[in-house]
């Protein structure tokens, strides 16, 4: 433990120091590791933009890449193949799943980033540079009109877009938070 | 499916505790040795007509057998009781194997069986090579190998899985005319074994702004999903053992997290990274998969518990009933919220109702087999089951659970998850014929 909590009781109850020893007695076999040795794996995002990296990518960026990279699952410019749409304007009308888009679904910008660099393409991860990444979540988020043709993705300008169903969830069991 | 002839039924032990056949169950038990002398004799109703035909000495009663196997698989007659594949062929898309649930008993998933989800692919990881690390607010990021996890002190838990989408197939307004595998077969149990996911907090300290935690596997997709602390620290553990043995590859060797009675994404396998947070990540699975659309248009975020759920396995879909007389009805009922506390079942519909034995051990958060014996007139039936946990919680009927969560338009393909975290009652209906199908009630 690395709480004084046991040195603290020391001196009053010996009984409680007891316990809390016998708590504590773990092997400590885990070795220490510096937060620089754990980067290349901590690829998390979080939705205020913590975790995003450096680098940057416009729509215009992002097209030719998908093109590439992306459409032969997701179809041409993003409507949809073997894999879902990336880019549709469907609305969401009953409780099907199969609905669900980044435009009408998904709550966080971020979300976008953080799976396509953890995830895509699904064939060969992590292969992408984070410019990439930046460029085809500009190329996407564009292409649902949700940010302008010209604008820049960065780790200031993303976590920064609104998406329009962000208001739309309600937490199933508050309590266990 | 186990059946008896009625003859020891009639009369007076034949204690009718609800409509169309349901026998009181205590006027079974203590009697098994009764029923197991004419147990799946697939004879007529009577044993006493089948005529004895000269017993005889078959090939493997006079002649050496096979040789034995370092690691023995089951029977070959047994061939047909498997997984059912939803990707065969092995296309770059996920991936999912159903459990067998009408083929087996008890409540113990055998490995082999324990059904699986992957989203690339079952990494095939080097147990010596593979990492965890716990990081972010901790006092202390500590690394840690599949030996020296092996050091720790392991804790042993019976505990079901269950895939957020299981039984979502019961979200069509038709009734699909499906097994109980292809219904319900992304739900297993076994005994995990492992650390407490506390005991590795402890050692590298919690920093008390720290509420979630991000989960990490080692696959393809690095699939991650946010964890409350809280849970963390309750009852949470790293296993490394299935049944007794190391997990299996799809199951998530070498080493998993255990959420029990949380939706089975939230267990992330192949699990290489801990990294406590202030905030959820909103992670893709959190963010969309599982966030269950509810009519209206709002959604639910975090919905985590598996909560009540019971279904039928024999008599189920797809079987079929050889001539009237006394059977057991056999099934299912677990809950994410702790103990099964009772299950009801019925075979007129929902019209009436008698309590099901329950098997021994009764564990939280675990299945628990629950028996009702039922003779069969030969008529129409519609059997239903009913569980309710310790914590109160009741398995709602199907009209119930609908005008709180909705259905489909139209009926989806069996293998889509159109919605998840659908546990309502689940009825099959027996034709006059003897054929079980899968009905609504």
């Amino acid at each position: 433990m690395f709480t004084p909590k046991g040195a603290v009781l020391a001196g009053s109850l010996l009984l409680a120091v007891v316990a809390d020893a016998s708590m504590a007695e773990t092997p400590h076999l885990g070795k220490p590791i510096d937060e620089a040795a754990i980067a290349n794996w901590d690829i998390s995002v979080m939705p205020d933009g913590a975790g995003l990296p450096k680098g940057s990518g416009t729509p215009a960026q992002g097209a030719p890449i998908f093109a590439e990279k992306c459409s032969a699952c997701h179809g041409d410019n993003g409507k949809g193949g073997i894999a879902a749409a990336v880019v549709s304007d469907a609305r969401i009308d009953g409780i099907s799943a199969a609905q669900k888009t980044i435009k009408n679904f998904i709550g966080n910008s971020t979300t976008i980033f953080d799976f396509i660099r953890r995830a895509m393409p699904f064939q060969a991860p992590r292969s992408l540079s984070d410019d990439e990444v930046y460029a085809l979540t500009a190329y996407i988020l564009a292409e649902n009109k949700l940010i302008g043709a010209n604008d820049v993705m960065n780790a200031e300008t993303l976590p920064k877009v609104k998406m329009p169903n962000r208001d739309n969830f309600i937490i199933r069991f508050p309590d266990r938070i | 499916m186990a059946r008896f002839t009625d003859r020891d039924m009639r009369g007076k032990n034949s204690e009718a505790v609800g409509g169309n056949g349901l026998i009181d169950r205590r006027a079974l038990l203590g009697r098994g040795v009764v029923f197991a002398g004419a147990m799946s004799t697939g004879i007529g109703q009577s044993s006493a007509a089948a005529a004895a035909e000269p017993l005889v000495d078959d090939p493997w009663s006079l002649e050496f057998g096979d040789p034995m196997l370092p690691y023995q698989v089951p029977s070959k007659f047994e061939a047909k009781v498997v997984r059912t594949l939803s990707n065969p062929n092995h296309e770059p898309r996920n991936s999912h194997a159903r459990t067998p649930h009408h083929l087996l008993q008890g409540t113990t998933t055998p490995n082999g069986l324990h059904f699986s989800i992957n989203h690339g692919g079952v990494p095939d990881i080097d147990p010596d090579k593979h990492r965890l690390v716990i990081h972010g607010l901790v006092k202390q990021p500590l690394e840690f190998t599949l030996e020296t996890l092996s050091r720790y002190p392991m804790t042993s838990r019976i505990t079901f899985l269950e895939c957020g989408g299981n039984s979502a197939p019961l979200f069509s307004p038709q009734p699909l005319q499906e097994n109980v595998q292809a219904l319900h077969g992304l739900v297993s149990c076994a005994e995990w074994t492992g650390v407490r996911l506390s005991t590795l907090l402890e050692e590298t300290g919690i920093d008390p702004r720290a509420k979630w935690l991000i989960a990490e596997g080692a696959d393809s997709p690095h699939l991650s999903r946010s964890v409350p602390v809280k849970k963390a620290l309750d009852d949470a553990m790293i296993v490394l053992y299935q049944n007794g043995e190391r997990l299996m590859p799809g199951n998530g060797y070498p080493m998993r997290l255990l959420l029990p009675g949380y939706e089975g994404n939230m267990n992330v396998k192949f699990l290489r990274r801990i990294k406590l947070v202030e905030e959820p990540a909103m992670s893709y699975y959190e963010a969309r998969t599982y966030s269950q659309i509810l009519p209206g248009g709002k959604a639910y975020r975090f919905y985590f518990v598996q909560e009540v759920k019971s279904f039928i396995t024999s008599p189920s879909h797809g079987m079929a009933l050889k001539g009237p007389g006394l059977y057991e009805i056999s099934g299912i009922a677990y809950s994410g919220t702790g103990r099964i506390e009772k299950v009801m079942v019925s075979a007129d519909g929902g019209a009436s109702w008698a309590q099901a034995a329950l098997q021994e051990p009764v564990l939280s958060k675990a299945f628990t087999r629950f028996r009702m014996p039922w003779r069969w007139d030969g008529g129409p039936a519609t059997l239903q089951s009913r569980a309710w946990d310790e914590a109160g919680n009741v398995q709602p009927t199907r009209a119930e659970f609908v005008a709180v969560r909705g259905e489909l338009t139209k009926p989806p393909p069996v293998l889509a998850f159109p919605n998840q975290h659908y546990n309502s009652i689940t009825s099959w209906g027996v034709g006059s014929n003897g054929e079980v199908k899968h009905v609504y009630a």
